[in-house]
């Protein structure tokens, strides 16, 4: 019986269920977006936690992991947005609606949200690092005076490569967030901020002491986006980091997306980063 | 209304510095704005000052050739612009222009190089200053190198 950190009890976790592709859209070149909802049962709920993954399963050609990239409030469908790097999501581009693809889950533990009230929290991501955060930021905008001052940091490889622009605009309108955008390379038609993620701190002001982290993207922005907070002052327990591995199983039996004495798919993705600082740096983990 | 020396004390690369040294930096310094799209230095040009940003923010460029100009970096409010003041042969790098109303403080690096001169341990002390900056900024170049979001 799977015990997942939704609370959600299922008979056979390794079994996967049948959806529909409600919608399917890029958001970039080469990043998509696909809602989906229970074939059998549209109006069916999802329940998951931020920071939750999913097995989607292309029948046929195999199983990919992805995060959730949905408000966790609106349970009638679910977004998943993906990159297209490799034969499974390829396949998945392709989907049309209608199509029926498997899903497994949710899995894995969540951002640490319901501790992080009272405190200011400060969102650093990267490339398609948005899409596993955007649930948290989606719950934070919702309860918003329940959290003290809210920064979103972002980085992109090009101006092109911007998930969610029109949605960062809405949120930097309607909300009170201090959201900055920066790209790695750019023209001289760009207007914003160039420069890896981390400069975006020289733009903010940090109360170290009660800011809680959460940080996600490849491995080594987040290293360097964890030494700039612990630089700042941030201690090493307020900052979460979500790591991505090689997840077969999902449950932590197969052993493929072993972290150390941890499994990424059970134990994680996200973890606080004083539970992994000693691991961190080990490349060959 | 803030003198030359309270807004240089208060902007964070001056941050604890000696007073003495502060009034001898002073004595360097002079208030310049910038329009929207005016280019503050350009690419082979004398690096005569350098900027201690207040508001607005710049782009640094380097022309690519026929890859056209490629933005690099953005500098703002509390950051410094330019450091090849402090370097032989004082020449600029980069092509700096203002993508916004810029008001900053100009350095003259001549002057400013004088006083280090006579006084090293404030040569020094800038010297620390302008290494960490160079730091973090070799180290953000390495990162834009690395393509960390690259399709793979």
């Amino acid at each position: 019986m799977d015990n997942n950190k939704s609370g959600l009890m299922k008979l056979d976790p390794m079994t996967p269920e049948a959806v529909k592709v409600k919608k399917i859209f890029w958001e970039t070149e080469d990043v998509f977006t696909i809602e989906l909802v229970y074939d059998s049962d549209e109006k069916r709920e999802f329940r998951f936690k931020p920071g939750q993954f999913n097995m989607l399963y292309a029948f046929g050609v195999g199983e990919s992991a992805i995060s959730i990239s949905s408000d966790s409030s609106k349970k009638n469908s679910l977004l998943h947005t993906i990159h297209k790097v490799g034969y499974v999501t390829n396949v998945l581009s392709k989907l049309k609606k209608g199509d029926i693809i498997g899903l497994r889950g949710p899995f894995g533990s969540s951002w640490p949200l319901e501790e992080a009230k009272g405190k200011d929290i400060c969102i650093i991501v990267g490339g398609i690092g948005l899409a596993p955060l955007r649930p948290s930021i989606y719950h934070i905008l919702k309860h918003r005076k329940q959290y003290g001052k809210f920064v979103l940091l972002y980085g992109a490889r090009t101006p092109r490569d911007i998930l969610y622009p029109v949605e960062l605009e809405s949120w930097r309108k309607k909300y009170d967030i201090q959201i900055e955008v920066t790209v790695d390379r750019a023209d001289s038609t760009w207007r914003g901020h160039v420069g890896v993620v981390t400069t975006l701190l020289n733009y903010v002001e940090l109360n170290p002491e009660k800011t809680r982290a959460m940080v996600c993207g490849p491995e080594i922005m987040m290293k360097y986006a964890v030494d700039e907070l612990i630089k700042n002052g941030v201690a090493e327990k307020e900052i979460y980091v979500s790591l991505e591995r090689n997840m077969k199983c999902a449950l932590g039996f197969c052993g493929h997306c072993q972290y150390g004495p941890s499994f990424v798919c059970k134990d994680g993705p996200v973890f606080s980063f004083s539970n992994v600082t000693d691991i961190f740096e080990i490349k060959e983990l | 209304m803030e003198d030359l020396s309270g807004i240089l004390r208060n902007h964070p690369f001056m941050k604890d510095l000696d007073e003495n040294y502060l009034k001898q930096i002073t004595g360097c310094a002079s208030n310049v704005a910038y329009h929207e799209d005016e280019i503050i230095f350009r690419e082979g040009d004398k690096a005569e000052k350098f900027y201690l940003i207040r508001t607005g923010k710049v782009a640094l460029e380097i022309n690519g050739r026929d890859k056209g100009n490629l933005r690099i970096l953005t500098v703002g409010p509390g950051q410094i612009l330019g450091w090849s003041w402090i370097v032989s042969p004082y020449k600029w790098h980069f092509e700096a222009h203002a993508l916004e109303e810029v008001r900053a403080i100009a350095l003259d690096g001549e002057c400013l190089r004088n006083k280090c001169e006579d006084d090293p341990k404030m040569g020094y002390e800038m010297l620390k200053r302008f290494s960490h900056i160079l730091e973090q900024r070799l180290q953000s170049t390495r990162m834009q190198l690395l393509d960390v979001y690259k399709r793979v």
